[in-house]
C-alpha cells in the first residue's frame, strides 16, 4: 500500500475551483518534488492535505496508510502522522514556543496511546533537537515566532517536524525567504529525518531547494493537475526551460 | 405628587429604604458617622437605584438588574463560621496572611491576625466606626470625592463592617495582607461592606481581596485607599465565587508623590458585576497601573468603569483590559481619564480588548479623554474581535485539539493582563483559574 494516495482531488476556493482532478501516489520512503508555476494549487494541496477551513474537496480522496484525510479534523491528522510544514509560519504572541512544543507532543503521544513525557525527557529532546537546528534556549521562551526573522522561523518549522516525527512531511515553499545559510540549515534538518518509513512531499517554485533535498521524484503542477512526473533530472530541466509548455499543456 | 413619586420607586428601592429605617438605630458610628449616613440615605432616596439616564450607569441599569432587594446579612452563625474556616483556599499557594469576612462581617477567630509585622495594624472597620479611630477622622469618605455616585451614597447609608488596615510609614510588609470574603448560607442576603486602607510614606505593601458569594446573594463593596508619598502599593480584587450574585464595587484611591500602585480586578463570578475605580494622582511622579481580566458565561455582566484623574503632573498611568465573552455574556468597559490644567507631563495610555467566543456575546467599550493640560501623552485603543481562525488552524496542524487549541489562544489573550502581576504566587494561582474555566467549557 502506498504511504499517500491522492485521487481525483477536486478543490474549490471561495467558490473557484483549484485542483482540477488531482493523482498523487507516494510511497513509503520517497522524496516527491511538487513543482509548478505560481497559481498552480501548489499551497492549495498543502492546506487541503491539512485539513484547512475554507479549503473545500468536492471530489476524490485523500489516504494517509489507506485512511481516508478528509474525514479528519487538522489535529486528527496530524496525529495519523502527517505534518505541513508553513510557506508562512504563523506568529503566536503570548503562547511560549516550549508550552506549544510540549503541547502539541503531549496531545498527539495521548492520541496514539503513549504516556505524555516528563519535563525533563522533553527538555532534552527539544534541547538536542534545537541544537541541531542553531535555534537557541533563549528563542524557545519567548512567543511562538514572536520577533523570529524569516529565516529562524522557518527553522522552528524543522524543529516542530522533528519533535513531532510524522511519516508523511509536505513542506509548502520552506525555502521561501531564504539565504543561502539558512537554506542549508533547513535542508540538513530535513535530510536528517529522511528514513525508509517517512515520506516528503516538497513543493517548491525553485529548483535550488532541491539540490540540497534530493527528490526521488519530481511532479509537475499545472493547473490543479500533475501534468508531467520524472526524476530529479526533471527539476533541472524546468529551471532551464521554464513551466510555459506545461501551463500550454494543461490548458 | 408625593403619591407618583413613590410609585415611581422600584421594588428593590423600597425594600432597601425600609432596610435602612429599621437597621438605622443599630448601625455603628457616632453622631457625624450618623450624619454622613443620613445624608448618603437621603442622597439615594432622592435619586435611587443607578439607572441608565445616568450617563455613567448606561449600561448597567441597577434598576433593571436588580429585582428586589435582600435582607441585610445579620450576624454569622456559628455553623457559618465553621463552614468558613476553608475560605480562600484557592489562593492558598500565595503564603498570605488571610482575614476572613462572613457576610461582611469581620470574623477574629478565623483571621491570622498572629505577629503581625512591625507598621501593619488591622482591625474591624464596625469597630472602629463605633469605637472611633484616628484613621476614620482623617481619611473617611474624603479619599477621593465620589461625586454623589447612588452606588457607593447607598453603601454610606448601609455600611456595617469591613477592614480598617494601615501600613506606617517606612515599614514593609512582607506577607501579602489577603481579606477573604465569603458568604455564609444558603438564604441570599445583601451586604453592605466598607473598608479603609491607609499605606503610609515610603511604606511597602500589597493587599488582596478575594470575593467568594454564592446563590443571589447582593454585595455592594467599598474600599477607600491611601497610598502614601513614595509607598508601593499592590491590590488585587478577585470577584469569584459561583451563582447569582450582583456585586457593585467601588474602590477611590488616592496616590501620593512618587508613589508606585498596581491595582488588578480578576472577574469570573456574579450574574451582575460592577467594577468601579475612582484614583487620583495627589503628588508628581507617580506610577500607576490599572489592569483586569474578566471571564464571563452565561448571561453574566460585567461592567468595568474607571475615573483616572490626574490631578498633577508628571505622573504616568497604564491601563489594560482583558475581557472574554462566551454564550450570551455582556462586557463593560467605560474607561475616563481625566488631566487637570496643571497636569503637564502626564503619560497615560489605556487598551481594552475583547474576546467575542460566541455569536451572541457582547461588548461595549467606552474610551474617554477629558485633557486640559497641553504638554501630554495621552492615547487610548478599544479592539473587539473573535480567535483568529487562523492561528487557531495553526496549533491544530499540530495535532492540538479544538478546544485546547482555544484554551491556548484565550490564555494567551487575558494572560497579557495577568503577567502585569508581580508576585509570582498570585499570578500563578489566577493563571490556574483561567485554565479552570477553560477547561469548564463544554
Amino acid at each position: 500500500m502506498p504511504m499517500l494516495e491522492i485521487k481525483n482531488l477536486h478543490v474549490t476556493v471561495d467558490g473557484k475551483q483549484i485542483l482540477n482532478g488531482l493523482d498523487l501516489v507516494v510511497n513509503k520512503g520517497e522524496v516527491h518534488a511538487i513543482m509548478g508555476p505560481n497559481g498552480s494549487g501548489k499551497s492549495t494541496l498543502a492546506y487541503v492535505m491539512a485539513g484547512k477551513d475554507g479549503y473545500q474537496p468536492t471530489q476524490g480522496e485523500i489516504r494517509l496508510d489507506g485512511e481516508n484525510l478528509l474525514d479528519l479534523q487538522p489535529d486528527e491528522r496530524a496525529a495519523k502522522g502527517l505534518f505541513l510544514a508553513f510557506q508562512y509560519p504563523l506568529e503566536i504572541p503570548g503562547v511560549a514556543t516550549m508550552t506549544f512544543l510540549r503541547t502539541a507532543l503531549n496531545a498527539q503521544r495521548k492520541k496514539r496511546g503513549l504516556v505524555e513525557l516528563s519535563t525533563p525527557e522533553f527538555l532534552k529532546t527539544v534541547r538536542a533537537a534545537a541544537a541541531h537546528l542553531e535555534i537557541d534556549t533563549d528563542m524557545l521562551r519567548r512567543g511562538v515566532n514572536v520577533g523570529f526573522s524569516g529565516g529562524e522561523k522557518k527553522r522552528n518549522e524543522i524543529l516542530q517536524m522533528a519533535l513531532l516525527e510524522p511519516r508523511l512531511a509536505v513542506l509548502d515553499e520552506t525555502d521561501s525567504g531564504l539565504d543561502i545559510d539558512a537554506l542549508k540549515i533547513v535542508s540538513e534538518g530535513v535530510n536528517r529525518l529522511r528514513s525508509p518509513d517517512r515520506s516528503f512531499v516538497v513543493i517548491t517554485h525553485y529548483q535550488r531547494l532541491l539540490n540540497h533535498i534530493v527528490p526521488d521524484v519530481v511532479q509537475v503542477l499545472s493547473r490543479g493537475r500533475i501534468v508531467k512526473t520524472g526524476g530529479k533530472e526533471l527539476a533541472l530541466e524546468l529551471e532551464a526551460t521554464g513551466y510555459a509548455q506545461y501551463q500550454d499543456e494543461a490548458a | 405628587m408625593n403619591a407618583n413619586v413613590l410609585s415611581a420607586k422600584t421594588e428593590a428601592e423600597l425594600t432597601l429604604a425600609k432596610a435602612y429605617a429599621s437597621a438605622k438605630p443599630n448601625l455603628p458610628g457616632d453622631r457625624k458617622i450618623q450624619a454622613l449616613r443620613e445624608a448618603a440615605f437621603r442622597h439615594f432616596d432622592a435619586q435611587g437605584l443607578p439607572h441608565r439616564r445616568i450617563e455613567e450607569w448606561k449600561y448597567t441599569d441597577l434598576r433593571t438588574l436588580m429585582h428586589d432587594a435582600k435582607p441585610l446579612a445579620g450576624a454569622p452563625s456559628a455553623a457559618s463560621r465553621a463552614q468558613a474556616k476553608n475560605a480562600g483556599q484557592l489562593l492558598a499557594a500565595m503564603d498570605a496572611r488571610r482575614i476572613v469576612f462572613i457576610d461582611g462581617a469581620f470574623v477574629p477567630e478565623l483571621s491570622d491576625l498572629s505577629g503581625l509585622e512591625k507598621g501593619l495594624t488591622i482591625r474591624s472597620m464596625h469597630d472602629a466606626l463605633a469605637g472611633g479611630d484616628a484613621l476614620i477622622t482623617a481619611h473617611f469618605g474624603k479619599v477621593v470625592p465620589s461625586d454623589g455616585d447612588g452606588a457607593i451614597a447607598l453603601n454610606t447609608a448601609l455600611m456595617t463592617d469591613g477592614a480598617l488596615v494601615r501600613v506606617a510609614a517606612g515599614s514593609t510588609v512582607e506577607r501579602p495582607v489577603l481579606l477573604v470574603f465569603t458568604a455564609s448560607g444558603d438564604k441570599p442576603a445583601s451586604v453592605f461592606s466598607r473598608s479603609l486602607v491607609v499605606i503610609e510614606q515610603d511604606a511597602r505593601a500589597m493587599l488582596v481581596e478575594s470575593h467568594e458569594y454564592k446563590n443571589a446573594y447582593q454585595v455592594n463593596a467599598v474600599l477607600e485607599l491611601v497610598v502614601g508619598n513614595e509607598a508601593h502599593v499592590d491590590h488585587v480584587k478577585i470577584f469569584g465565587g459561583v451563582g447569582d450574585a450582583v456585586h457593585i464595587s467601588s474602590m477611590m484611591a488616592s496616590i501620593g508623590t512618587r508613589a508606585r500602585f498596581n491595582d488588578f480586578s480578576f472577574i469570573t463570578g456574579g450574574a451582575v458585576v460592577r467594577n468601579q475605580i475612582f484614583m487620583r494622582f495627589d503628588g508628581e511622579g507617580a506610577l500607576a497601573g490599572i489592569r483586569g481580566a474578566s471571564l464571563l458565561k452565561g448571561k453574566q455582566h460585567a461592567d468595568n468603569t474607571l475615573v483616572l484623574d490626574h490631578k498633577v503632573g508628571g505622573c504616568q498611568s497604564r491601563e489594560v483590559f482583558k475581557t472574554v465573552l462566551d454564550d450570551e455574556s455582556r462586557g463593560v468597559f467605560q474607561g475616563k481619564i481625566i488631566v487637570r490644567p496643571d497636569a503637564q507631563k502626564t503619560d497615560a495610555k489605556m487598551m481594552t480588548q475583547a474576546l467575542l467566543l460566541s455569536e451572541d456575546a457582547e461588548a461595549d467599550n467606552k474610551p474617554e479623554l477629558e485633557i486640559f493640560a497641553d504638554d501630554v501623552q495621552c492615547g487610548h485603543g478599544a479592539t473587539t474581535g473573535a480567535l483568529d481562525e487562523d492561528l487557531k488552524f495553526y496549533l491544530m496542524a499540530r495535532g492540538i485539539p479544538e478546544k485546547e487549541a482555544e484554551a491556548l489562544l484565550v490564555q494567551a489573550f487575558v494572560g497579557e493582563a495577568i503577567e502585569g502581576i508581580e508576585h509570582a504566587g498570585l499570578r500563578d494561582a489566577l493563571l490556574g483559574q483561567v485554565a479552570s474555566w477553560l477547561s469548564a467549557r463544554v
